[in-house]
């Protein structure tokens, strides 16, 4: 038998099937065996019905993305059968539940149109029927084991086994069955099934005891039934200290710790799920007495999430809120005024596919000249992005200090990708946070000036509620003191005391907290977010086959570390910028900044994640000086 | 040291119209901060857009001017991370009614504890005129090239079926009525909104302070009749005393029919008063029992710089 130590696992199922309660079954009986994890969901703008599904790939070395290759589906729909046969590989496995096998193409009304007309066509060149059949029947030519298991004749027998009727018609375990056909299909230890289980039902032990029995009736099903898969997982070592965790729980986690207080939110996909995560964390367990607390307010709109956060900053609380790309939008107005009041505030940003409500629920990097440029008017703000989980908890302490010490908003620019993703990675540590409140004033005697013309143009700061400390703040120039001003000698010192901040970031932020840079050489790959991890992936590809590949993180989008990369890209000769978005927006900043257009671009903007399969196949095209300038990626369901 | 009404006053120049009805309001919350004796810093004035933007400009404790439409959002942000604040937010009948009433009704069904006063005059003044939300359909200020097209907002009504549990009209020229009325909406446990009927002299030709005053409301002995009336003269009880259905549905039927009265005769006064309905900060602690006494703005987050969070425990649930 084949070892196998890189697969890749497709669930599939309608929207509200659990197919995401599956997946993480799967993961987390994976990580206990000592895997990495790397899992993305994609599902589309609904609630109930259309096509979702979960990838996750498992590996015994560091991954950091997810490839085109399916090593074992399962699915308990039809529609994944049509969507994603084509993706299992050559001795790869899809479990699948056989009553379906005549279904039609036309049968299946969630497709759409589209899609079911280029299906036909494909299914005609190949000349096969019209039905899942005919997607399977390609699907065995090309060497895929088929595993048709009947889902509601296996419930149906262990209905009566363990003598419960009511199993029978519970279509909604199908998700339990599909992982733990898998399972056993994948030679894998019971018990890492069944306490997996127990995890993700910890709070509902009914829930646990019937999910427990149907997965330990199916997964020896699926062993007796299906004993010669090529790939296994065994045992692996485990690293210590690792976690498995969820994309939006890493800003979530860094907030709290970093002493972030206060959360108002609007909801919207996918940024919601962090401020629930945090409401349902609400209180602290603090070092001290008394237990601490995030106060999470649901507000009205967008608007009022960050004018509260705004109010919640000047009383000297550490304040956030997070959105997405149309949240944002209307977030600009009062973007404005944080700036010209010097406000500490940080927006997480979880940027999705737009214009306008774009693609709901899809992926897409399309934000970030927005995120440079909301407001209107001149002002300074940062913006910051992450390229991973782990990353994100430490980011988001990070945004906090340059919040307080630059005494501006800070837009912390996260993903749909990294929002939905579950991986596995080394269990945060507190202790690398600093938390730095910049010159926030605890006692002020005398005369006190809010906005103080001081060297470094930082004026300290007080809060709402302390003696002396009386300010004003209006969305109106102002003196010193935060009174409306019109003077135009006052204007300008005024205007250039908050541009300085600009030039101060960019000299006293540590150049590894700009950006990162992953080995050099002639290539060299600019990108920023959530690409990070296809990148790293694809060039480890490329390494095997002695092909070098540079590779420089952006962190710091805004003030442009301009001198830095500079002096990264001096001898690099040809620079490529890998995005997901359709203009290059990376590219623009570098052009402005560097004076040098890209040589090439790597562009994704279906929605969906880019596979480091793709981006590895993209970048020998460049190599082989076989590519156009632009290079659009397909890849993904 | 008692404070004064002086200590209350900065030295910013009052840019506001001769005769405007605004400074009959900042007067008054002058007056209601020295006799409630609110010491300085723990004293904010929120305000909105406008000429009642600059509100904030002249009193003499913290003050945010914010934008247009927004200010209930900046101040209850403030008094949920701070609720030891004393908030009071200020703004225009077209700043809270037009483009924020969103937030409005959105505040009355949090019921904070804090003062929303609205500086009404019919019309948007730093924009030279306009109709403003609480103008009366057909009618037509000097500035309006054709009669009004809209209904108008009754802000009291909106107040009440908002969640708002203090709801009360002032007079701007009765300086000492709406000090009192401020001090008893500041000192009402929950959400307090304070309606201001506010001549503006220049450009609301109709709502003047003379129609206020009933030149033109005479009876048939021409005797002229101030439209003003204050409802405590009349008997009137706006206070829900106690927790009932009928009791709430009383209270509130009885204040909105009176929010209905117009034309010649105006109520002043306090129209809903409920400390039944438990204010936001109650329920907050409803889930987080110690936040009035531990609030966000007084939790200690570090100490030398690490942070004093422990998450641990959530931590170990993600282990693997």
């Amino acid at each position: 038998m084949l070892e196998q130590t890189d697969i890749s696992w497709l669930i599939g199922g309608p929207q509200g099937s659990g197919v995401e309660s599956g997946a993480n079954i799967f993961s987390r009986a994976c990580a206990a065996m000592g895997y990495e994890i790397f899992g993305k969901r994609e599902f589309y703008s609904n609630i109930k019905g259309e096509h979702s599904y979960f990838v996750v790939r498992v590996s015994n070395n560091a991954i950091h993305s997810n490839i085109n290759d399916v090593t074992l589906m399962a699915a308990f729909d039809a529609e994944t059968i049509f969507r994603h046969a084509d993706e299992v590989i050559k001795n790869g496995a899809i479990i699948y539940d056989s009553d379906l096998i005549a279904t039609k193409v036309d049968e299946v009304h969630n497709m759409d149109l589209n899609y079911k007309q280029r299906l036909l066509k494909y299914l005609d060149s190949k000349n096969k029927p019209y039905t899942i059949q005919g997607i399977l029947d390609i699907a065995q030519e090309r060497g895929v084991n088929l595993y048709p298991i009947s889902f509601r004749n296996v419930l149906s027998t262990m209905a009566d086994e363990v003598n419960n009727p009511r199993l029978k018609g519970m279509v909604r375990m199908f998700n339990v069955l599909g992982v733990s056909f898998s399972l056993g299909v994948l030679g894998m230890p019971p018990e890492t099934l069944l306490s997996s289980i127990d995890a993700i039902f910890a709070k509902k032990q009914a829930i646990a005891d019937l999910n427990k029995k149907t997965a330990n009736y199916a997964y020896n099903f699926a062993t007796a039934k299906f004993p010669n898969f090529m790939y296994r997982l065994r045992q692996v070592e485990k690293k210590s200290g690792t976690i498995l965790v969820q994309g939006y729980q890493g800003t979530a986690l860094g907030k709290m710790v970093c002493g972030c207080r206060f959360q108002p939110y609007y909801p919207i996909t996918p940024a919601s799920d962090e401020s629930v995560y945090l409401e349902s964390n609400e209180i602290l367990d603090v070092k001290e007495n008394r237990p601490g607390s995030t106060v999470v307010v649901q507000t009205e709109d967008e608007i009022s999430a960050l004018g509260m956060t705004i109010g919640g900053a000047l009383t000297g609380t550490r304040s956030a809120t997070c959105t997405s790309g149309p949240g944002f939008s209307l977030m600009a107005e009062m973007l404005g005024w944080a700036g010209i009041n010097e406000v500490p505030v940080v927006i997480t940003l979880y940027q999705r596919s737009g214009p306008s409500t774009g693609l709901p629920t899809r992926h897409g990097q399309d934000d970030l000249m927005f995120a440079i440029y909301a407001g209107h008017g001149e002002f300074p703000k940062m913006v910051y992005a992450s390229g991973d989980i782990e990353e994100s908890f430490y980011d988001t302490g990070r945004c906090f200090n340059y919040a307080d010490v630059y005494q501006v908003p800070v837009i912390h620019m996260m993903d749909k990708f990294l929002a939905s993703s579950v991986v596995t990675c080394k269990r945060f540590d507190s202790d690398k946070i600093t938390i730095n409140r910049g010159k926030l004033l605890d006692k002020i005697e005398g005369d006190y000036k809010r906005f103080a013309f001081v060297p470094d143009g930082i004026s300290p700061r007080s809060k709402l509620g302390l003696e002396n400390g009386i300010f004003w703040n209006t969305g109106d120039e102002s003196d010193e003191y935060g009174h409306i001003s019109e003077d135009p000698e006052i204007r300008i010192k005024m205007m250039d005391k908050r541009h300085s901040k600009l030039e101060y970031m960019l000299k006293t932020i540590p150049p590894e907290e700009q950006a990162i840079s992953y080995g050099m050489s002639d290539y060299c790959i600019v990108s920023w977010g959530s690409t990070k991890g296809p990148i790293l992936d694809a060039i480890d590809m490329l390494k095997k086959e002695n092909i070098n590949i540079g590779f420089i993180q952006m962190k710091l989008l805004h003030p442009f570390p301009t001198d830095y990369i500079k002096s990264l890209l001096k001898n690099v000769k040809m620079v490529i910028d890998v995005e997901a978005n359709q203009t290059g927006q990376l590219g623009l900043l570098l052009k402005q900044n560097l004076e040098h257009s890209p040589d090439y671009y790597i562009l994704k903007y279906t929605g969906r994640a880019m596979t480091s399969t793709e981006l590895y196949d993209s970048l020998k095209n460049i190599m082989a000086n076989k590519a156009e300038k632009r290079q659009v990626l397909t890849h993904g369901a | 040291m008692a404070l004064k009404i002086g200590d209350y006053k900065t030295q910013v120049h009052n840019d506001w119209c001769v005769g405007c009805g605004d400074f009959g309001i900042v007067n008054a919350i002058q007056m209601a901060l020295s006799e409630m004796q609110i010491p300085r810093h723990q004293a904010a004035i929120f305000s909105g857009i406008g000429c009642s933007g600059k509100t904030s400009h002249f009193v003499n404790v913290y003050g945010v001017h914010t934008l247009h439409g927004r200010v209930l959002t900046f101040a209850q942000g403030a008094k949920l991370a701070n609720p030891d604040m004393k908030i009071i937010a200020a703004g225009g009948d077209g700043d809270g009614l037009g483009i924020g009433v969103g937030h409005f009704i959105a505040a009355g069904r949090r019921n904070l504890d804090l003062t929303y006063i609205i500086f009404n005059n019919g019309v948007y003044g730093l924009t030279k005129g306009q109709a403003s939300p609480t103008l009366r359909l057909g009618e037509k200020t000097k500035s309006l090239p054709t009669p009004n097209t809209n209904y108008n907002v009754n802000p009291i009504g909106l107040a009440i079926t908002s969640g708002f549990t203090f709801v009360a009209r002032g007079y701007a020229y009765d300086v000492r009525h709406l000090k009192d009325l401020i001090i008893a909406a500041v000192n009402h446990k929950g959400l307090a909104f304070l309606d201001v009927l506010q001549p503006c002299p220049t450009y609301n030709d109709i709502n003047t302070r003379d129609w206020y005053s009933g030149m033109d409301n005479l009876d048939e002995s021409k005797k002229q009749h101030s439209r003003i009336y204050k409802l405590e003269d009349t008997g009137y009880d706006p206070v829900v005393h106690y927790d009932s259905e009928t009791e709430f549905n009383e209270k509130l039927t009885q204040a909105l029919i009176k929010s209905l009265e117009w034309d010649t005769k105006i109520p002043t006064g306090i129209f809903y008063k409920n400390e039944i309905i438990s204010q936001y900060e109650k329920r907050i602690m409803d889930k987080i029992p110690n936040y009035m006494e531990n609030p966000p703005s007084s939790q200690v987050v570090s100490s030398n710089g690490k942070p004093t969070t422990d998450i641990s425990k959530i931590l170990d649930s993600m282990s693997v």
